[in-house]
């Protein structure tokens, strides 16, 4: 770890915040019900949209009546696609260096065709969201339907008609990745074990829906967006290229956002044509989807289907992995991050912990008339667990050794790094020798499987899982830059002394509940000596921040955290250099701590900042001559030496299967991490088992369901199964703590860890509860009747 | 035709967070929407507009009730609390503090609802509040950021401290004698 100035590191400066549970400040505004997310934003002459979205897979709008809904009460405007792509250029979501990555052009509106169930193609503004939706109802629309293409497994057929003709066929991207000799690995293998796993389409029910509220004054050429977003100047900049207007007449503002997880970093058509409408009507129109649209219209996830092999030594070493990915998309890849990212991951990362030399993978991406997919909450990350974490418990079952050991003699050791993994990533430093030995003592490994050896004599089937997983965090501009996307990997942070002595913090990464603010707070507070109730951090306004990239892929603390770190101490400088001035001593004797300037030697107080900040603001006439005081500092960062910073973790997951019901009980789950430097526990913790829950979520229980026909069958809470605080067990978290040595605090991200290895420890636990029963399962969600039909009893 | 008028307002008048107020609600429109569009109680979150999520929980004549499943005109003449009412009148003081402190909140979208219905477990004094029955009182909130893990934590430790000091109270008052 790095020294600050002033011969201490940031652990043991005298007042550091760095590290300790401290409570989160803005979470009491939310705890009494005053938070801020866009549907409380009140403007004047607000108009609502509502949308009207196909009720079909693909078809063709042969005609569209809107002259009643124009007339209806409270109506302010009807638009058609036509009419609103005079002012919203259409765009295509692919990036330069997936190689191949095709899509067609997409509009706000769908001009005289629809693609998937869902697909907004006309927009009613109304004085209120009710009288919108009854104008809808008298629109009529005339279709003709076209052929849906439902099922990826035969999308690429020739039989199966291209969704754009332009295309050719429905094949979007292809990626083959081929290390070492694995025809001769797999030819000389004592075991070679085989399965074929399918995981189910969820998404991510934010709790607060997409909102967005677009306010155009045309007086000041100002468009202010109010947006339940993750990535304020990525939409600042797709909006300045779509509406065609300049850079500094679009202001974006993400203030409170419910939830995000990924869901709330891309382009939709919905959200596109609400700001276009804005312009159009010269007055604020605000969507807020309900949750019928969400079902429909957010972004979806982990359609994947993987057939995976993988090679054994007699002994228990991992010789080769054999994997294809078959993916489907949607009708469209997702602007600007793309839709191929979610298979490009799973071939990075599958088997990634292993030390095995041999990797061949092939990802196909197509298209489909379903809802389009994108990145969600750990991008590739549970599906690449599940191939290769499955495969190891396989192989071990067959070669009769624990699974445990398995994992132990098979990891990349931690004394290896730095490295690369089998698919060519860069590894800085990871622990799994430590995260496991951590996790065996923690959950008490060896007492665990004498209890449910115990167990199973007496009928009960209890299985324990275990899932060893990396995990991207902290990515550079190496993830969408080289590509050609303008997504910011660098962010900044700007600080200002203020008279009395406290700071305001102004920073580029955005908070989504994980406690952004909270964390920036304490790592401005260390490196600028200032107490922490004494700092304000403002986030989420690409007109009060610097410029960056939001939150996305686990980058908060690491990239934002330590641009705030570096503004931090430029600050502290600052200040010492005017302190020293007016002191008459030299800045390096003197510190600030706890919101004093004093002595470096002994601590002793020499002047509050509140005096400092008093005679720079107000009597600057008495400084010494040649001394002008900058009390404010920004400060920017991005990772360079390496792509993306590597973490890795590892869970365990302890079930219960009743093998008459098929229903499956989880009884405890336990994680261990390496994020690099904790920066506060009380976060992560929380932080990493949401992200298990929502990976339990897609284990169990979440399925976008649709019908041959390419209809959504659950489009509601009621039918769409979320998990609920009564299924879920308790979760025990530990860390491993391995700093980055990229930057100077050391953080790495935490944000994907529970969703990428949850799916995995808990669907390896059911089939180690099953094994005695010879019954196996590998299709996700493990519903109740998932595990009957494993059981042979239906 | 008037009488087919969707947005034909009733006059309703009801007690919301301990004031008398009136307003006109079309029949349409459930209490969740009219808390939010005609006192700006925004504290009032909707996450799903069919009794699923729980986030827009608020109290009715002191009972746990999903605001979205409610229409505005049949708060007529009941008592109404909001998150922001049971704020300022400092009853879950207590449950909130534990909240901030145990972090029992992300995103802070479901915590309105889910404050509002531990209240009403923490209420009866009689409730089990084991994990297990806290986890099954709260099972209707649904929560996408936190695992509920620090939820059930934070609504343990209210109710073990207001247990604490119930026994405390009765104590000082001689009731364990006079039992
Ligand atoms: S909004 Fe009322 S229960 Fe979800
Ligand atoms: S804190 Fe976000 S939904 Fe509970």
């Amino acid at each position: 770890m790095s020294a600050d100035p002033g011969g201490l590191t940031f652990l043991d400066r005298p007042n550091s915040y760095i590290g300790r549970s401290v409570p989160r400040p803005n979470a009491r505004r939310l705890l009494e019900g005053r938070g801020v997310y866009v549907d409380d934003v009140a403007v004047a002459r607000l108009g609502h949209v509502a949308f009207l979205r196909s009720p079909h897979a693909h078809a063709r709008i042969v005609a569209l009546d809107t002259a009643d809904a124009k007339a209806m009460p409270g109506v302010i405007a009807v638009v058609t696609g036509p009419e609103l792509a005079a002012v919203c250029t259409p765009w295509v979501g692919v990036l330069g260096h997936f190689k191949g990555l095709r899509s067609a052009p997409q509009h706000a509106l769908a001009l005289d065709r629809v693609t998937w169930v869902g697909e907004p193609f006309c927009a009613v503004v109304a004085h209120g969201r009710a009288e919108a939706e009854d104008a809808l109802a008298a629109i009529t629309v005339e279709f003709d339907p076209l052929p849906a293409v439902v099922d990826m497994e035969t999308a690429l057929d020739p039989a199966t008609p291209a969704i754009h003709a332009e295309l050719g066929d429905n094949l979007a991207f292809e990626r083959v990745l081929n290390v070492g000799d694995v025809d001769a690995a797999f030819r000389d293998a004592a075991l070679v074990v085989e399965e074929t796993f399918q995981f189910g389409r969820h998404t991510g029910v934010c709790l607060e829906p997409r909102a967005i509220l677009a306010d155009w004054a045309a007086a000041d050429g100002m468009l202010t967006v109010h947006h339940s977003f993750q990535a304020p100047h990525m939409m600042q900049d797709i909006l300045c290229k779509h509406l065609a207007l300049p850079e500094g007449a679009v202001r974006v503002i993400c203030k409170d956002v419910g939830g995000s997880f990924g869901i709330k970093v891309h382009i939709y058509p919905d959200e596109m044509a609400t700001c276009a409408l804005a312009l159009m009507l010269k007055r604020p129109v605000k969507f807020v989807a309900d949750r019928l649209e969400s079902f429909q219209s957010d972004i979806h996830a982990r359609d994947h289907r993987v057939t995976a092999r993988m090679a054994f030594s007699a002994e228990g070493d991992i010789l080769a992995l054999d994997m294809d990915d078959l993916t489907g998309i949607g009708p469209y890849s997702v602007y600007p991050r793309t839709s191929a990212v979610e298979a490009n991951q799973v071939v990075n990362l599958t088997g990634g912990p292993y030390r095995h030399q041999h990797y061949r993978a092939r990802a196909r991406v197509v298209l489909q008339n379903k809802a389009p997919t994108c990145q969600y909450r750990a991008v590739g990350h549970p599906i690449a667990t599940m191939v290769a974490e499955g495969l190891v418990d396989l192989g071990a079952a067959r070669l009769g050794l624990d699974p445990l050991a398995v994992r132990e003699r098979n990891v990349i050791p931690d004394d290896a790094y730095p490295c690369a993994g089998v698919s060519g990533i860069k590894l800085e430093k990871l622990s799994h020798q430590a995260a496991l030995a951590k996790l065996k003592a923690m959950m008490d490994y060896d007492g665990l499987r004498a209890e449910q050896a115990d167990l199973r004599r007496r009928g009960i089937h209890r299985g324990i899982g275990l899932a060893a997983f990396i995990e991207i965090t902290n990515p550079s501009a190496a993830f969408y830059g080289v590509g050609g996307a303008r997504i910011s990997s660098q962010d900044g942070c700007t600080i200002r002394l203020d008279p009395q002595g406290g700071v305001v913090a102004s920073v580029s990464v955005t908070e989504q509940g994980q406690g952004t603010e909270g964390i920036i707070a304490q790592i401005v507070a260390t490196a600028t000596g200032v107490p922490m109730d004494k700092v304000r951090v403002i986030s989420g306004d690409t007109q009060a921040t610097p410029y960056g990239g939001g939150t996305w892929a686990s980058r908060g603390a690491g990239i934002g955290g330590e641009a705030a770190w570096q503004a931090g101490k430029a600050l502290r400088g600052n200040v010492l250099v005017v302190a020293g001035a007016i002191l008459q001593a030299d800045p390096e004797s003197l510190d600030v701590r706890d919101g004093a300037v004093v002595d470096a030697g002994t601590g002793t107080e020499r002047m509050p900042l509140a005096e400092l900040g008093r005679i720079v603001y107000f009597r600057p006439d008495t400084l010494p001559p040649g001394v002008q005081p900058e009390f404010v500092a920004t400060r920017h960062y991005v990772p360079k030496d390496y792509p993306f910073a590597f973490t890795n973790g590892v869970q365990a997951s302890y079930v219960e299967v009743d093998t008459e019901t098929g229903f499956v009980r989880l009884l405890k789950h336990w994680c261990v991490e390496d994020c690099g430097t904790v920066l506060n526990p009380l976060l992560v913790d929380e932080q990493i088992r949401g992200g298990i829950v929502q990976g339990i979520g897609g284990a169990l229980f979440e399925h976008c369901l649709y019908d041959g026909e390419g209809q959504l069958l659950n489009g509601s809470m009621a039918d769409y199964l979320v998990p609920m605080a009564g299924e879920m067990p308790d979760i025990a978290v530990a860390h491993v703590v391995s700093a980055t040595a990229s930057s100077e605090i050391g953080a790495k991200g935490a944000g994907e860890a529970g969703t990428a290895g949850a799916p995995a420890a808990v669907v390896n636990a059911i089939n180690d509860a099953l094994a005695p029963l010879n019954a196996r399962v590998a299709r996700q969600p493990v519903t109740p009747e998932v595990v009957l039909e494993a059981l042979g009893l239906i | 035709m008037a009488s087919e008028n969707p947005d034909r307002a009733h006059a309703v008048a009801f007690t919301l967070n301990g004031e008398a107020v009136r307003a006109h609600v079309p029949a349409r429109m459930h209490l969740g929407d009219l808390l939010r569009q005609s006192f700006g109680l925004t504290g009032v979150h909707l996450g799903c507009e069919h009794g699923v999520c729980g986030a827009c929980t608020i109290l009715v004549d002191g009972r746990a009730v999903r605001s979205c499943l409610m229409l505005g005109v049949q708060a007529d003449g009941a008592t109404v609390e909001t998150v922001e009412g049971l704020t300022e009148s400092g009853r879950i003081r207590d449950l909130q503090d534990a909240f901030h402190a145990r972090n029992a909140l992300q995103c802070g979208y479901c915590t309105p609802g889910m404050l509002v219905t531990a209240a009403e477990l923490l209420d009866d004094a009689d409730a089990a509040t084991s994990r297990e029955a806290i986890r099954a009182a709260i099972a209707g909130n649904y929560c996408r950021c936190t695992g509920y893990h620090a939820i059930v934590d934070a609504i343990a430790s209210t109710a073990e401290a207001r247990g604490q000091g119930r026994r405390d109270a009765g104590r000082d008052a001689g009731l364990e004698a006079a039992e």
